[in-house]
């Protein structure tokens, strides 16, 4: 399998016409002013007479949402560049998968985004099943489609709380948005919880199917739980659309151009906000996406708002797709391989490889796994990666930063909804 | 008697803080003396039944002017400006000559004061002198009115030509 | 000495007026906090204090007790006699602000007439101190914080000034007494004359917020931009002093709201007296802690910008208008 060669990353001069690709479609996009500012800048060829100070935005910082570090050099408030520092949270999780065996590599790429464990395992198992040509059976599918969708609120929701907190502070109006947030994804989880024994690391998913059924009533259950969600969504954006201090806290903030989304391979409601039209469960179905019809929110404008905006629109279809598929689960087996008693249990021709996108709460979450080339440890990949959606919308900071004051950079990195697990795995 | 106790002790502390700010090499720390020195004069002010000046002392200098003080202070640079910066003026003996004529002068205005107060009786203030009314009728209605307005016109000539300078390009 | 004797010696009877004003603000302030948190855990469908005593009742005495027996440590690299002296002169010009505040039935420090100037002297005063803190701290977080607080707070004296010369307009006097009086009867300065009274209450109690560093307008410890600002260097007793400072100067801008704008220890026809005065600081106080947990954070520069643009022109609109009042009735 040919590996993609990287493209030359140049910054488009200003005045020049650029196409975007868009679904096919060709869009003129004009440079009017430079589209981004340069994150090599040379600190030496700055204004000599500015005192820069550079601050370290983390590791241990409320709001970085783990255990990111930023260097911020500021010019007074202003950020003039921003250098980010990776791998306080790296736990050597691909490594680590290269030893256990096919069935054992899920609970533990579980902990790499914990905030949806559920897109972890469906990631994995997918990328498992291609490389052994296995194919699930349409109740798992389903299943699996209906996790992912109700596991899309709940991260959805905690993005919305902890956002809220960082640009309301923990210790005032964000903080009760975080608090009503919770109480909802609590819900779910415990939904969750019912199916699975476990509220956050479900293990769940296996090679071929999944590992429990759903009990008796849970849909009936999971369906109000929805509708009950779905009725507090008005109340999220009474909290923040309606208070203009989110508006002007959020309105043409964090400004991303959908060029350089694309360059850097962003995806997920970060590039869609840029208006560039991609979803995976839409554009290459995958589990049960093509019983159902996916609408996909785009918006233009590219700032934190419309982050916000795609999200919550992101919410309403993501709850009508479960309830749809809710209504219908089809009955069979869950599982197309026999249960697995054994780690060696499953084998894997020799030579192949696989990848496998999903559309993950943060855009594509990726998994290309390569088998061994001997008879002996066939039941262990070669190499696993991890394609995390969130290291990419991390590799902007440099990009968004400057030129933002520090009580933006929060809320640009905020509206990235970064997950460090994921960046550092 | 409990006015008195209480005069020496602002005045006591107006000069020690004072004295502070012209020996600290900081010049925050001078700065912030400086704030304790405006405030105890406010105090004795106010004592003097001059409540308006009194008001306007914490208000304008101990509250905007130092706070203005401090702001400069930052976008210089500190450590520059702590150090070697008394020592440069001048040498040894020079600065000997001047800190003995200061003293010398602020002795004559001692006794020149005292002399004036010497053998007169002190008069109490009318009460009421310096009250905002009697403030306000001195500036808008007797014959202060026309200074009044030219310094007034003057600050905001002032204030915009400092808006102009700040803001070049436009 | 019999009470008359007392009453009479104004440095007695501001000894005797200013202990009791004292302690019974600064318990209003410690259950101020429980209040708040109680209050909050009810917005937040939690239920906040509520281990030790009655209902978390003696939750602020507990804490308190906590703080007395933190370690008091100094950090190497700061500035010892400013970082120490910071949180105690910030509570102190902040406390000296309730000498002016009539509380009715004659419970005042002293009734000063230029009472409102010297309470905004006294309590723009703080902004000294949190910059002190945010120098001596040596640490960059805090220094943000510190240049952040002076810059809003002589920003904001200027429509607080201006917010409350109208009803200084409006009474002829800037005794807080006499302000009091003039509203006697239910005629509040915030309902009567319509207009400018009211505009001019909203424009106090949002500079407040602004100058008692309370969101929206906390950016001076913004804690998710900068771990907390002026604060961050601070611990135990130190910091609950900061802590304090700010609730004070919430219950005493509040006091002063009642005072200037809502008829002080007057109820209309309900009479007046003490109890109302102490009432109406209360649930402005809540509203404060309401607005708190109910709304997001303003950007340093949309904070200024909002002052100069929108407060200092509506203000000086305002004291025009009740001046134009005043000349025609």
């Amino acid at each position: 399998m040919p590996l993609p060669v990287p493209r030359p990353f140049q910054r488009p001069a200003r005045g020049a016409t650029r196409h975007v690709e868009v679904g096919g479609v060709r869009v003129p996009y004009e440079l009017v002013v430079d589209p981004w500012p340069d994150p090599y800048l040379d600190l030496d060829a700055y204004d000599p007479d500015a005192d820069l100070m550079p601050i370290n935005w983390g590791p241990q910082h409320p709001s970085t949402h783990g255990v990111l570090r930023v260097k911020l050099f500021m010019d007074g408030e202003v950020c003039v560049k921003a250098v980010p520092y990776l791998g306080y949270l790296h736990r050597g999780v691909e490594k680590l998968c290269e030893k256990l065996s096919y069935a054992q590599v899920t609970p533990i790429v579980d902990k790499n985004d914990y905030v949806s464990p559920m897109m972890n395992e469906l990631a994995i198992n997918m990328a498992f099943e291609k490389l052994l040509g296995v194919e699930p059976p349409p109740r798992a599918q389903v299943i699996r489609t209906i996790f992912a969708e109700m596991q899309r609120v709940a991260s959805h929701l905690l993005w919305l709380g902890t956002w809220a907190m960082d640009a309301g502070g923990a210790l005032g109006g964000g903080a009760t948005l975080f608090m009503y947030c919770f109480r909802e994804r609590e819900m779910i989880l415990d939904l969750f919880e019912e199916v699975t024994g476990a509220r956050f690391h479900y293990n769940t998913h296996t090679v071929g199917g999944n590992r429990h059924d759903l009990p008796g009533g849970w849909e009936e259950k999971a369906i109000r739980v929805l509708d009950h969600i779905e009725s507090r969504l008005p109340e999220y954006e009474d909290f923040l659309r309606d208070n203009d201090i989110f508006l002007v806290r959020t309105r043409g903030v964090g400004r991303l151009d959908p060029l350089l989304a694309m360059e850097i391979g962003v995806s997920g409601p970060s590039l869609r906000a840029s208006g560039v039209d991609h979803d995976r469960r839409r554009d290459a179905p995958y589990a049960a996406y093509d019983r159902v019809e996916v609408k996909v929110p785009v918006r233009d404008a590219g700032d934190a708002l419309a982050r916000y905006e795609v999200r919550m629109d992101e919410m309403r279809e993501s709850i009508r797709i479960a309830r749809e598929l809710l209504q219908d689960v089809p009955a069979g087996p869950i599982t197309a391989l026999k249960p697995v008693k054994m780690p060696k249990a499953i084998k894997v021709a020799t030579g192949r490889s696989a990848y496998v996108g999903i559309e993950s709460p943060r855009g594509e979450l990726g998994t290309f796994v390569i088998a061994q080339n001997e008879r002996k440890t066939a039941h262990l990949p070669y190499r696993l990666k991890i394609r995390p959606p969130s290291f990419h919308a991390m590799a902007l900071l440099p990009y968004l930063a400057p030129g933002a004051t520090l009580s933006d950079i929060v809320v640009i990195a905020g509206s990235l909804d970064p997950i460090l697990g994921e960046v550092d795995r | 008697m409990l006015e008195a106790v209480i005069f020496y002790v602002f005045a006591l502390a107006a000069v020690v803080l004072g004295i502070i700010v012209v020996t600290r090499r900081n010049p925050i720390a001078s700065a912030i003396a400086l704030v304790g020195t405006f405030f105890f004069l406010a105090g004795m002010y106010a004592m003097l039944d001059a409540h308006f000046v009194a008001v306007i002392q914490l208000l304008v200098y101990a509250g905007a002017i130092m706070v203005l003080f401090i702001f400069v202070m930052m976008l210089l640079n500190l450590r520059e400006m702590g150090e070697g910066m008394v020592a440069d003026i001048a040498g040894a003996t020079t600065r000997g000559i001047l800190g003995l004529s200061a003293v010398g002068l602020v002795g004559i205005g001692i006794y020149v004061g005292l002399q004036g107060v010497a053998g007169r009786k002190l008069g109490v203030a009318a009460e009421g002198t310096g009250t905002i009314e009697a403030v306000g009728r001195a500036l808008f209605g007797g014959s202060y009115l026309l200074p009044f307005e030219i310094a007034s016109a003057l600050l905001t000539v002032a204030m915009i030509g400092a808006v102009v300078i700040a803001k070049r390009e436009i | 000495m019999s009470a008359a004797m007392v009453l009479d010696n104004p440095w007695l009877r501001g000894l005797v007026i200013g202990g009791g004003v004292l302690g019974v603000v600064l318990g209003i302030v410690a259950y101020a906090i429980w209040f708040e948190r109680k209050f909050t855990g009810l917005m937040h469908q939690r239920p906040g204090p509520n281990v030790v005593g009655w209902a978390g009742l003696l939750q602020p005495i507990a804490d308190v007790l906590k703080l007395f027996q933190k370690d008091d440590r100094l950090p190497a690299a700061v500035d010892r006699p400013l970082f120490v002296l910071a949180p105690v002169l910030m509570l102190a010009a902040t406390m000296m602000a309730l000498a002016v505040v009539p509380w009715g039935w004659g419970v005042v420090v002293a009734d000063l007439h230029i009472g409102v100037l010297f309470a905004l002297s006294i309590t723009s005063l703080a902004a000294i101190p949190i910059w002190m803190a945010g120098w001596a701290s040596n640490n960059k977080y805090a220094l943000l914080g510190g240049m952040r607080a002076a810059a809003q707070a002589i920003s904001y004296e200027v429509p607080l000034l201006l917010s409350v010369t109208v009803p200084v307009v409006l009474a002829g006097s800037f005794r807080l007494g006499d302000i009091v009086a003039a509203q006697a009867g239910g005629r509040w300065f915030a309902l009567w004359p319509p207009g400018p009274g009211f505009f001019a209450f909203v424009l106090f109690y949002l500079s407040s917020l602004a100058e008692a560093n309370r969101i929206p307008f906390d950016i001076p410890e913004a804690e998710s931009e900068l771990v907390g600002g002026i604060t961050t260097e601070y611990g135990g007793m130190k910091f609950a002093l900061f802590y304090l400072g700010e609730y004070l100067h919430t219950v005493v801008a509040s006091a002063i709201a009642s005072a200037a704008f809502l008829g002080g220890s007057d109820m209309g026809p309900l009479g007046d007296g003490l109890h109302w005065m102490l009432l109406k600081t209360l649930l402005l106080t809540a509203s404060v802690i309401f607005v708190r947990w109910s709304w997001l954070r303003l950007r340093a520069d949309q904070l200024m910008a909002l002052c100069w643009t929108v407060f200092v022109p509506g203000g000086l609109v305002l004291v025009m208008a009740s001046a134009l009042w005043v000349h025609l009735t």
